[in-house]
This record gives structure tokens, C-alpha cells and sequence, in this order.
């Protein structure tokens, strides 16, 4: 199971003062302790209250910035094209484009972005009507994903598809939907794409947050969800991962099962 | 028509080890695929074979293998060097005379017999305990200090043992055999403790402790190729290369120790206990054994023209 942690956010009031002081401190002490706690990527997000026009030189320093005191990849999270591709051309090793939906005019601008600079990507099971409800309509979008990742030449396994978790308290009927959708989608093509959630969205505004997110990980990791989106801080969430994976047969057992899968 | 060959792309690798010093250093491991599928990926490494010394005369050894080395048994100096001759890539030097019912030998003593046996020969050297763990804790502390700095491959550690043999492989520059039960999650977990004793991750080799053909072989093979599956998908706690203990498994059984008059309907001798021992080595390299402890120099010869023919690079 694939661990993205998303600290490293501007919506985050250290995260947003570091961006405005051009301050490395917090950047660089999230960084360390994400990677100490066991994520695979760093998510990195400038957060609303950057400009446009400030997106790409705010997600260069931040790339730089984490990367400068991390061997993990980013996870670039932004709507802003630019702003990924200013973090792409100083990315260190495969980096993790987050995100395109299933809307053709964003899938031609970062699906010829991923393939040119060696990148994964990840497809929102979701176009500009927004977000549809059954499991059977994400996966017709997902399909759209898996298309595109072929005409484009990415590799399926560099694709990872998000069906998309909504919050438990107001949109409780997707719950299911979401779970179905990922055996669905992990049937659209040999080898299958991956899949990923923001996991986080699972419990928005609920009570119980952390109890929400790591029973729904569970859940979905058993239906074939590969990563999420997460707070590596969170250990029993770490840990729940540790332990499905290995009553999933994913990692081979072991008494210290819990340490190594945290070392990187 | 075409065919597309489907090849499976691993993400890792089995770490490479070197056992000894150059000119004749020996590296196990490195590989990024399954056994011999050199069309799909690297086999940087040739499977290695070691040839047995014993410290003293073994007691229960076949006429059949004893044959090849009655001129120079008593010797292990000697001995060691006939293996040399022989072909061996490396020497297993067994430390039987430690053993309490069979000599109860010193530390001391062991440690003079493993200077003379590092002096003679310049192929690397596997250092094998008797097998009494904590007989083993002072006898190899010993040997590691008497070998200093010829980068040896000592064992074996175990759960209840590990931590003495590791600190002495540790400061004399060795690398150290972790042996488990055929038990692929105390490997694992054997490989963790010792790894957090600081001791590097390539300084280690895994005995699963196989079991010769027809006495368990197909659980070792099963374990060694889930072991090698982990370690290619990334298990950074598999991925050390595997030393299978062909020789000892395989002239323990009845169909090697038999003589053709006693089981004439099994063949002759000779021949059936060589076939024995070959055959559980090939096996056991098609699980991805890297390193061969044998006991016979005819079954060496086979195995190494078997390895002839599986080592060969091809493509599709």
C-alpha cells in the first residue's frame, strides 16, 4: 500500500505563511517527518490563496525545498498546469502528477505531459458534470482514463485512478459505489491501472475522522485500492495499512511487520 | 505470425555480496529476475560452489565419498587445497572438532586450525560452526578474529545466536550466514535484528536450511522462490542472496548411503548418490540458490556443466 503524505499543503496556516516568507523551515520539517513516518510521496499543494501567476514559481521552490531534505518523489497537487510543470522540470526521480479528470481537453494537456517527463499521473473518474454517483459511471470515466493512457503511451501502472470519495455524513450512498468501482476499474485493462484516494474526504465534517479514514482504507485497499492520499501522522492508520497488506499477502509476514513497513 | 514475449518487470533486486579478497573474490546475488530467465532480466552472478573441509575425520562418510579425499582427510590444510584443486570456488572449512561429542576442541584450538586453512589457500573462505549455538558463540567469535580481514562468510546465526556471531563478523570484516527453519518470516525477521545491529544488509547470505530431494525439498524450493519473488517486488528483507547446504542434505539420505548391495534394486552406488546430490542442487538453483555448499567433486563437475548450459545468454 502506497502512503501520499499530505502535509505539505499552503491550506495549512505554517504551510501558507512559509509560501508568503519564502521560509524553508516548516517545508523542510514536514518533509523529514513524513518520510520518518512512512510515506512513499510527499504531496505537494501551494493551496487557494496562491495566484495563478505565483502557482509555478511557489511549486518549484516547494519541490526544491522538500526534495532538498528528502529522497522520497512528490505527489504535485495542482489545477494549474503550469504550476506542475514548474515542479516536473526540478523533480528529482519519477514524480506523481496529481491530477487530470475525464475531460479530454485536460487529459490532452497532462497525459503528453506525464510521458515526456517520466512521470505518473493521476485521472479523476470525474469530468466537468462533476462527480457521478454509481460504480458503473466512475468506471465509464475511468475507462475514459485508461484510453487516453494508451493513444498517449503511459504505462497502465503509471496511472492511477481516483473514483473519488465523498464525505460519509452527506453523501453516505457512495460509499459503496466507490468500493465497487475499484474492482470494476481494476478490470479495465492487463495489466490493470492503479488506483488512489484522498482519503481524508471520506470523513469531511464527520465525527470520528481518523476512525472513518482507516476503516475506509481497509475497505478499499481489500476492493484494490493502491494508495491515498493520507496523514502519515496518523499512526494507527499507518499501521492498519501495515497490517492489510500483510492479510492482503501483499508483504511477506513478519514478527516486525509494522517497522519495516515503514522503512524506505 | 509474431508473438509478443510477455516479460515481467520487477522493481528490485537481490543484493550483490561479495565473499574474499581479490584476485579470487566471489559475488552472490545481484539478480533483477527469476532463475536463469535471461531474456527478461540481469543474472549478473553465476551460482557458486564450495567444496567441504572437515577439522577432523568425519565419522559417517560414505566409501563413495571418502574415496576422493583419502589421501589428504587428516590434513584440513591439505585437504583444503585438493578442494582448490578441485575446482571449488570457494572452501567450506567445518568446524566439527568444536562439537562437545566429538572432540569438545577449544576456541583456541579451532582459531590456529583456521589460520593455517586462511594462509593456505586464496579462494574465500566459508566458516561453518558445529552446530551447538552457544558452543558456536565462542567458537566463531574465535575463528572471525583468527580470519581478520579476509572478508569470510561465517555461520551460521540464528535466532538464539546472532547477536554474538554478528558483532564478531562485524569487527573482523566478515559477512554472516542467517539460517532459520524453513521458515520464511523468522528469515525475514532473523534478517531484521541482525540488520539493526548496524550490520549491513550485503553482508549477509540466507540458509532456509533446505532439505535434500525427496526430504523436503519442495518446501524449500517454495520458500526460496517466494523469498526471491519479495525480494525482486521491492522486500528489502528477502533480497539477500541464498546458500543452500546441498552436500550435507543430500549424503544424509538412505539413497546416497546405501551401498548397491544392500538396495540393488535402487542402482548402483556411485552413481545414485552423486545423482543425489546433483539433483537437489539443480533444483534448488532453478529456486534461486546463489551459493552451493557440496560435498562430492564429480557432482561439482556435473552441477558447474549444468550451470554451463543454464548460464548462457538468450533472447527471444
Amino acid at each position: 500500500m502506497i502512503l501520499i503524505g499530505e502535509r505539505i499543503n499552503g491550506m495549512f496556516k505554517d504551510i501558507k505563511e512559509a509560501i508568503l516568507n519564502h521560509d524553508p523551515v516548516r517545508v523542510e520539517y514536514w518533509a523529514k517527518r513524513q518520510t520518518e513516518q512512512g510515506a512513499h510521496y510527499l504531496d505537494i499543494n501551494t493551496g487557494p490563496t496562491v495566484s495563478p501567476e505565483d502557482a509555478p514559481a511557489v511549486m518549484e521552490w516547494l519541490t526544491k525545498t522538500a526534495q532538498g531534505v528528502s529522497i522520497l518523489p512528490c505527489c504535485l497537487d495542482s489545477t494549474n498546469p503550469a504550476a506542475i510543470e514548474a515542479g516536473l522540470k526540478v523533480h528529482k526521480g519519477k514524480a506523481l502528477i496529481n491530477s487530470t479528470s475525464a475531460d479530454q481537453a485536460k487529459m490532452d494537456i497532462y497525459f503528453p505531459m506525464a510521458v515526456k517527463y517520466g512521470a505518473a499521473l493521476i485521472g479523476l473518474a470525474m469530468n466537468e458534470k462533476g462527480v457521478p454517483k454509481g460504480a458503473a459511471d466512475r468506471t465509464a470515466l475511468a475507462m475514459e482514463l485508461v484510453v487516453n493512457a494508451d493513444a498517449y503511451g503511459l504505462p497502465m501502472e503509471d496511472l492511477f485512478i481516483d473514483p473519488l470519495a465523498l464525505p460519509a455524513n452527506v453523501a453516505q450512498d457512495h460509499g459503496p459505489e466507490v468500493i465497487e468501482a475499484l474492482r470494476q476499474i481494476k478490470m479495465l485493462a492487463d495489466p490493470a491501472p492503479r488506483t488512489t484516494l484522498g482519503l481524508s474526504n471520506v470523513s469531511q465534517r464527520c465525527a470520528e475522522r481518523p476512525l472513518l479514514n482507516r476503516t475506509y482504507m481497509v475497505m478499499c485497499m481489500t476492493a484494490g485500492l493502491d494508495s491515498a492520499i493520507v496523514d502519515v501522522d496518523d499512526d494507527l492508520l499507518v499501521n492498519a495499512a501495515a497490517a492489510a497488506d500483510i492479510l492482503l499477502n501483499r508483504n511477506i509476514y513478519c514478527d516486525a511487520f509494522l517497522k519495516t513497513f515503514r522503512q524506505r | 505470425m509474431a508473438v509478443t514475449i510477455v516479460k515481467e518487470r520487477w522493481t528490485s533486486k537481490v543484493t550483490e555480496v561479495v565473499i574474499g579478497a581479490e584476485p579470487k573474490a566471489v559475488k552472490l546475488g545481484g539478480e533483477t529476475t527469476m532463475p536463469f530467465l535471461h531474456f527478461e532480466g540481469g543474472m549478473p552472478n553465476r551460482p557458486k560452489v564450495a567444496l567441504e573441509v572437515f577439522d577432523q575425520q568425519p565419522g559417517d562418510w560414505a566409501d563413495v565419498l571418502m574415496a576422493p579425499f583419502a589421501d589428504v582427510m587428516g590434513d584440513p590444510v591439505a585437504w583444503a587445497k585438493k578442494n582448490v584443486a578441485l575446482g571449488a570456488d570457494l572452501v567450506a572449512l567445518r568446524l566439527v572438532s568444536a562439537h562437545p561429542d566429538t572432540g569438545n576442541a577449544s576456541p583456541a584450538d579451532v582459531a590456529e586450525t583456521c589460520r593455517k586453512v586462511g594462509a593456505a589457500v586464496d579462494v574465500p573462505l566459508v566458516v561453518i560452526g558445529c552446530g551447538v549455538e552457544e558452543k558456536d558463540a565462542e567458537v566463531l567469535q574465535a575463528a572471525a578474529e583468527a580470519l581478520a580481514g579476509k572478508n569470510c562468510l561465517i555461520g551460521s546465526a540464528s535466532t538464539n545466536n546472532y547477536k554474538t556471531i554478528t558483532a564478531a563478523a562485524m569487527v573482523h570484516g566478515h559477512n554472516v550466514i542467517a539460517s532459520s527453519p524453513l521458515d520464511i518470516n523468522l528469515a525475514k525477521q532473523l534478517n531484521i535484528l541482525i540488520t539493526e545491529m548496524n550490520m549491513a544488509a550485503n553482508r549477509i547470505v540466507i540458509d532456509p536450511l533446505i532439505g535434500a530431494l525427496g526430504y523436503g525439498i519442495e518446501y524449500a524450493y517454495s520458500i526460496m522462490e517466494r523469498a526471491r519473488m519479495g525480494a525482486l517486488m521491492g522486500d528489502k528483507m528477502l533480497a539477500m542472496p541464498v546458500v543452500c547446504f546441498v552436500g550435507q542434505e543430500a549424503w544424509k539420505t538412505k539413497e546416497a548411503k546405501s551401498p548397491t548391495a544392500e538396495s540393488p534394486q535402487w542402482g548402483d552406488q556411485a552413481k545414485r548418490s552423486i545423482l543425489w546430490e546433483v539433483i537437489t542442487a539443480v533444483a534448488l538453483a532453478q529456486a534461486g540458490g546463489d551459493l552451493f555448499i557440496m560435498r562430492h567433486p564429480e557432482s561439482v563437475k556435473q552441477f558447474n556443466a549444468h550451470l554451463d548450459v543454464m548460464m548462457k545468454a538468450f533472447t527471444y
